[in-house]
């Protein structure tokens, strides 16, 4: 670095970028740390309570078999898929209020879950479809959904702002198809639906985490390449062309990977709300520095649908809720803090 | 700069018409911008001015003809290679809330950045010449939104010094500033011409600024170039009455002897602007 004759305590360049560095460093770290406290009290507690040492003990082997099969294939994977999809949505979150400089800009807010629960609703109600084809279904209502806002979103100038109001019309259309579905449709088969429209993570078997795994690290090279892009689509169309970046590239980019995980996630967990929303709005404060703040994002949205989890299991004794019940009516108080304490936010 | 060695390359609009379909608001223009000079474009509102701007740093495509960079269409350099030579300012950039002075400035090194390329000694170096050379050092861990007009103006040209560019488009760089903060930014772009030899292009609405800057001046109006040339040559009252549609008086400036405007009371032939 050169000699830089200023003040003594000016900051340089370099001390302003490792701070902001440092600082990245321990939210990631103290959002990981809770997160390991909630996957341990995850595992631990139910109707077979385990101690601390004998979680320790199953996790490396040495359990005995009820023990290990308690906490391996009842515990673990429904924790996991909470870990797994509580981060894609936060990255799905995080990318689509950057692209559209909007925190209210989500996937459960501009339709794209509500596209893959009408799809996966009327592959319950009407097709009878149960188990992998579902999740295929409702994938493919999120893509129709994810096509319709792009074609909104492809005119110059007002393009983000229209790709907001067609997303906002899309979900009450799916609201109300939905609504029709379900009236129409058999009391039983309606209880299956509307479960799954909750969003739960009971009785999730280990292949499901792999598929959403799997499909985020195929959609983690494009993730990273938005990282890179949206720091410079924020600062506008004009600027983000001069540095070599094409904005409409990043926008089929951004919203195609955006939909990718979403409506993956909610193809075997239904269209959990808020997390998409919540999660970049912490992340975002925490960071502090106009960040996209996308990793830090996933590690918040692991961290809240993880123990947004616990509680559904156990905050009513006797009774456990799909996790959507819990994050609907957290994200929903936490809407309307960010609504009292908000000043005109712009990202 | 490190590479002010090199002389800047040739920008130039042959047959160039952009707009939108159906409504074209600039029609065949030609001008080859002087390298290694300042030029600012004037003309009234809707005359295409910052319309040319953004067909000339690639914002916008061209309908018709097309921008050169030293005789190569540059539709068909790659963005990256051409953002490493040719800069922008637009007249409304934004910054995200809580974005630090050397984090956005540090962002106008992404064209100098290959795709697994760390950021290194090199861009810190750079990121902080820029900030030296504009006055925002003290300013590094500010957010930009906290920041004046006048500073914050200075902060955005260091992000566009950030990214080294051999070419500088400006577009009304002055606007909402006072003016001796006019003053400071023009000042600023002088010394950048005069020490680096990087060619500025600034369109620009305070004519008489106009006149004592630039090294050329381009007239526009109604989508073509109606003058080129240096204030002397160019800023006279018949060509103020054309592009203005303004009877005005022109003087000699008694500091600098460029040609000063002084509008005619009532001059104003404008009766329904068509904007």
């Amino acid at each position: 670095m050169t000699a830089v004759a200023t003040r003594p305590s000016a900051p340089t360049v370099g001390m302003v970028r490792a701070q902001v560095r440092r600082r990245r460093r321990i939210v990631v770290t103290g959002v990981v740390l809770a997160l390991v406290v909630v996957a341990a009290v995850s595992l631990s507690v139910g109707d077979y309570a385990l101690s601390p040492v004998d979680l320790w003990r199953t996790l490396w082997g040495g359990g005995e078999r009820v023990e290990s099969y308690v906490v391996f294939q009842l515990r673990a994977p429904r924790l996991a898929m909470a870990i797994v999809a509580g981060a894609a949505l936060g990255v799905a979150g995080a990318l689509l209020q950057s692209l559209l400089s909007n925190p209210l800009a989500s996937p459960d807010l501009l339709g794209i879950s509500g596209g893959a629960g009408v799809a996966a609703v009327f592959g319950i109600l009407v097709l009878g479809i149960v188990g992998p084809l579902l999740a295929l279904v409702a994938f493919l209502g999120g893509l129709v959904v994810a096509t319709f806002l792009l074609l909104a979103g492809s005119r110059r100038g007002d393009g983000e702002y229209r790709l907001v109001v067609a997303g906002i019309g899309i979900s009450f259309l799916c609201v109300s198809i939905t609504g029709y579905l379900m009236t129409r449709a058999q009391v039983e088969l309606a209880q299956a639906a509307l479960i799954w429209l909750t969003g739960t993570l009971a009785s999730t078997p280990w292949w499901n985490v792999l598929v959403v795994l799997i499909v985020s690290v195929v959609a983690l090279p494009a993730v990273i390449a938005c990282g890179r892009w949206l720091p410079l689509t924020q600062l506008g169309a004009g600027t983000a062309v001069s540095l070599g970046v094409r904005p409409g590239v990043v926008r089929i980019t951004t919203v195609v990977v955006a939909v990718l995980l979403t409506s993956t996630t909610c193809a075997f967990v239904g269209p959990i709300s808020f997390i998409a929303l919540c999660a970049p709005a912490i992340a975002r404060p925490l960071l502090g520095h106009g960040a996209v703040g996308i990793g830090t994002s996933a590690a918040v949205g692991a961290l809240l649908l993880a123990g947004a989890d616990l509680i559904a299991q156990y905050a009513i004794p006797g009774i456990s809720l799909p996790v959507g019940v819990v994050t609907g009516a957290l994200g929903s108080v936490f809407l309307l803090w960010l609504l009292m304490t908000s000043k005109g936010r712009h990202l | 700069m490190t590479s002010s060695s090199a002389p800047a390359p040739l920008l130039a609009a042959r047959g160039l018409s952009a707009g939108y379909p159906g409504r074209r608001v600039i029609e065949a223009l030609d001008l080859e911008i002087a390298p290694g000079r300042i030029t600012m474009i004037i003309g009234a509102n809707a005359c295409g001015k910052s319309t040319l701007l953004s067909v000339l740093a690639r914002v916008n495509s061209p309908l018709a003809g097309r921008v050169e960079l030293d005789g190569t269409d540059v539709a068909t350099i790659p963005r990256r290679g051409f953002a490493q030579t040719v800069g922008l300012l637009p007249q409304h950039p934004s910054a995200p809330d809580g974005l630090t002075v050397a984090e956005l400035v540090a962002r106008g090194r992404h064209p100098h950045r290959g795709v697994f390329q760390r950021w290194n000694a090199a861009d810190t170096e750079r990121v902080d010449e820029a900030m030296r050379r504009t006055g925002v050092t003290e300013l590094a861990d500010r957010p930009v939104g906290d920041l004046s007009g006048g500073q914050r103006q200075r902060v955005w040209i260091a992000m566009a010094l950030a990214q080294n560019p051999r070419i500088l488009l400006l577009d009304e760089p002055t606007t909402f500033l006072d003016l001796s903060h006019q003053i400071e930014v023009l000042d600023l772009l002088r010394d950048l011409n005069r020490s680096d030899g990087t060619t500025i292009v600034v369109v620009l609405h305070e004519l008489n600024l106009a006149a004592r800057y630039a090294d050329d001046l381009v007239v526009m109006s109604h989508g073509r170039v109606v003058a080129h040339g240096t204030a002397a040559e160019v800023m006279t009252a018949e060509v103020i009455s054309e592009a203005f549609s303004l009877e005005a008086l022109v003087i000699p400036d008694p500091l600098t002897q460029t040609p000063l405007v002084v509008p005619v009371p009532g001059g104003s032939h404008v009766v329904a602007d068509a904007e």
